[in-house]
Order: C-alpha cells, then structure tokens, then sequence
C-alpha cells in the first residue's frame, strides 16, 4: 500500500509548488491600485447583460452520449486485463455488450444528438 | 557505460541504504523516496517548460521563415528565464465582478493532475517514480481531472469569452476522452497488464507501433486534442476568444495554467513513448536519454503539427471525434481481439 502513500506526497507536492510561487510573486509583484483595472475585459467596452446564462443544449447532449461511454470503459479494462485467460466465452460476451452500445450510439446519431446546430 | 546506465538508480540506492544504516522505518524511508522523486518530477517540469517554450519559438520562427527568439543570450536561449522573470514581477489582478474563492484557486487546482501524472511515467529503467499495478487506469483519471479547474477558471471570471471557452473545452475534453482511453486499450489486451513497467518489458522485442499503428495515430489526435493544442485550440482560439478561460487571468496565476498546459504536452509524448514507442528501450546510450530523444522526437511531432495546420471549427472537431476517431478505435479493438485470439 506505500504506492498510494507517495500518490499523497505527490499531490501535496502539486499544490505546494503553485502556492509558493504564487507567494513570491506576492512579495515580489508591484499593486498599482485604480479602479479600471479591476473591470471586466471586453474589448475595451463595458460589459453589458448577463455572463451567468443558460448554455446550449449540444453540450447537454454530447455530456450524456459520453457518461454510456465513460461507464463502457470501466467494464472494459478489466476485461482487457484478462482478456488473454479468459477464453470465448468472455471474448463473445463482450463483443455482445459492446454491440449493444453500439446500437445505442447509432441511434443517438440517428436522433441529430451529434449534430452542431 | 555502465555506471552511467544505472546512475540515477545507485542514487536512490544509496539513499535508501543510508536511510536504512541511520534506521528510519519502512514508511518514514519509503515517503522520504517518494519525496525526493516528487521533487525531481517538479524540477523536470520547470526544466521541460523553459526549455519547450523555446524551442517551441524557435521551431514556430523557422516553419514561418523567420528567426524566432534571438536576442536575450546566445541564439536567444535565455529568452524563457526572461520572460519567467518579467511574470514574476507582474501584478496579480483580480477583478471586482469575479466569484473570487474559484477564481484564484483554479490555476492551483490546474497544475496539481500534471504532477500527479508525472507519478506513473518510465523515466529510465527501474525509474518510475510509482510503480503503481492500475498504472494506466490511473493516467487516465487523472488527465480528466483538468476539466474541472478549467471550467472553475471560466465560470467564476464572470467574462463571456472565459465562459465560452471553458465550455467549448469541456466539449472537447469530453469527446476526445473516449477514443483516447479506447486506443490504450489495445495496447492493454497484448500486454495483459495496466503497470507501467510491464507495458515497457513487453515492448523489449517489437514496439507496439507495429502491432497498434492505428491506435497511436488515434492516440497522437486525441492527446493533441486533450492537451488542447493547434489545431485543437478552440477553447482559447486568440482571434475568437482572447485567451479563452484564462482571459482574466494576469502574472503568475496565469503562469501556472501556461506552465500546466507544456506539462501535459510533455505528459502526453512521454505516455506516447511508453505506450507507442516502446519507452526506455534502445541500444547503447542509457535508457533514460532514450526515452527523453522519443519524448523530444514526440514533442517536436506535436509542435510541427501545431505550426501547419488551421484551426477547426467546432462542429468539425466534434465530428471527427464522434463520427469517425470513436468508430475506428471501436473497430481497433474488435481486430485486435480477433487476431489475439486467432493467435
């Protein structure tokens, strides 16, 4: 279990470094404080509306054909792992299940959820 | 040719021998390896980042028929530390309309997965920093760990073109995931295992570019795409977006999202060599300067494509992944299970 120990070290590791630079450039950076500065950029104009609206649907879409997909791959690895002692039985099913799938994502491309519209 | 082969192995020998003679316990020896291995992992991160930006420059100016950097040192290699030097004396600006607890920790939150990922990577041999039995599984979990800061870093600038470009990233990210994970996985199914040292041992006697060809050029566009680069670049397109999620950023926090991005770049070719090109292996020279002239040889790939071809639209990008990179990596694994199972 020392692997995941040093996965721990790795990550605090990962934080401490971006947060230390950011702490010299702190003690380092000049502040320059005038109230343009602290604007929204927007070309040079001033924001106008909402930022914080509704998105498009195409995204919605995409995020769920890829949820099937990304379930599809947790199954799949261990499969993969132990592909070689399985044998026909394993070998078939899969395919089946990845036919399965396959049937679903056709639909979905039927259905327009891949086009950009 | 022998000391030099094994010479950052007898280090970590010696170190844990000493450890062991002054009688620090098993934990306290292995978390202090691990330290040591985070440290080297961050120093090859800055190393790779001032030296990839440059040529980057350099490699951009010549395709462009131009010189590129060459003013600050000689051939202008000091350029980089310059610049790092002038972001460092930047100002931090946060703006006054941005949610400001995920505006400023999203960069911190950005660069930790690169360093994370960096855990797994066959250095040379017997140098992987951790040698973990789900070694693939993890790369994976932890390469999408990254949309989240970006859509943190887009969402709370409170900007339109940072909130459209973490968008489009998500999309992108998202699509490009599955044809990715699904071309590791032939690999997988020769090999029998997700650790890293045995996908490197079965590649002793043929790379698996041979076997695999089809899943390395599918790999090769979905870390292209992942890592965001030309001609992927969508989610910070300059002419369209400014600079995408990290419009609002300035100084060191945009730094890091910069330092980040070349992390993965070169996450991305190391995982290419170990997968692809059979990692550390080659005659003579110590395995460590071989796996770095394939990353290198790699990186240059990606670099050389980010400098030929136009951006594409997202609608194309969206295409490519789902119409056509997801049905040839399903179909890649179906052909690879046959003939293994022929064989």
């Amino acid at each position: 279990m020392y692997e995941f120990n040093g996965i721990v070290i790795f990550f605090i590791l990962g934080l401490l470094m971006p947060i230390g630079a950011l702490i010299g450039a702190y003690i380092l950076a000049p502040t320059k404080s005038s109230p343009q500065k602290y604007l929204t950029y927007e070309c040079g104009l001033d924001t106008r509306g909402e930022t914080w609206v509704q998105f498009k649907i195409c995204y919605f879409l995409y995020a769920l054909v890829f949820l099937v997909f990304d379930v599809e791959t947790i199954f799949l690895y261990p499969w993969a792992v132990t592909f070689q002692q399985l044998g026909t039985f394993a070998f078939v099913e899969m395919f089946i299940f990845i036919a399965i799938l396959i049937i679903g994502f056709v639909y979905a491309w039927k259905e327009g959820a891949l086009e950009w519209f | 040719m022998g000391a030099l082969q094994n010479l950052f192995v007898n280090l970590a020998l010696f170190f844990r021998e000493s450890m062991v003679n002054i009688g620090f316990s098993q934990l306290g020896i292995e978390a202090t390896m691990d330290l040591v291995a985070g440290i080297g992992v961050l120093a090859v991160i800055a190393i790779s980042a001032l030296v990839l930006i440059y040529v980057e420059r350099k490699v951009a100016g010549f395709i462009q028929v131009r010189l590129g950097p060459n003013r600050v040192g000689p051939k202008g290699t000091c350029q980089t530390v310059a610049d790092a030097l002038k972001l460092v004396g930047k100002e931090d600006i946060i703006p006054d309309r941005v949610d400001k607890v995920p505006f400023m920790i999203a960069p911190i939150l950005f660069f930790a997965p690169a360093v994370l990922a960096f855990a797994i990577i066959p250095f040379g041999e017997n140098m992987i920093p951790i040698d973990m039995n789900i070694g693939i599984f993890y790369f994976i979990a932890v390469c999408s760990l990254s949309t989240i800061p970006i859509i943190m870093a887009g969402w709370s600038s409170n900007n339109k073109y940072s909130l459209l470009g973490a968008m489009r990233s998500l999309a992108q990210s998202l699509s490009y995931e599955i044809p990715l994970v699904f071309s590791i996985l032939g690999v997988v199914m020769i090999t029998g295992s997700l650790q890293m040292s045995d996908i490197v041992a079965a590649q002793s006697d043929m790379w698996f570019i041979v076997t695999q060809p089809i899943a390395f050029l599918i790999y090769l566009i979905a870390g292209a795409a992942e890592t965001n680069r030309p001609p992927f670049d969508l989610p910070e397109g300059e002419s369209e977006l400014v600079a995408g999620y990290m419009t609002e950023y300035s100084g060191m926090r945009w730094a890091l999202f910069f330092l980040a991005e070349y992390a993965h770049l070169f996450i991305v070719s190391a995982m290419a060599t170990t997968l692809f090109l059979g990692g550390w292996h080659g005659p003579i020279l110590p395995s460590y300067i071989w796996f770095l002239l394939k990353t290198g040889f790699m990186i240059f790939i990606l670099i050389w494509v980010r400098w030929t071809f136009p951006r594409i639209r997202i609608d194309q990008l969206l295409s490519l992944g789902w119409k056509f990179l997801l049905p040839l990596s399903l179909l890649n694994i179906l052909i690879t299970g046959v003939v293994l199972y022929i064989i």
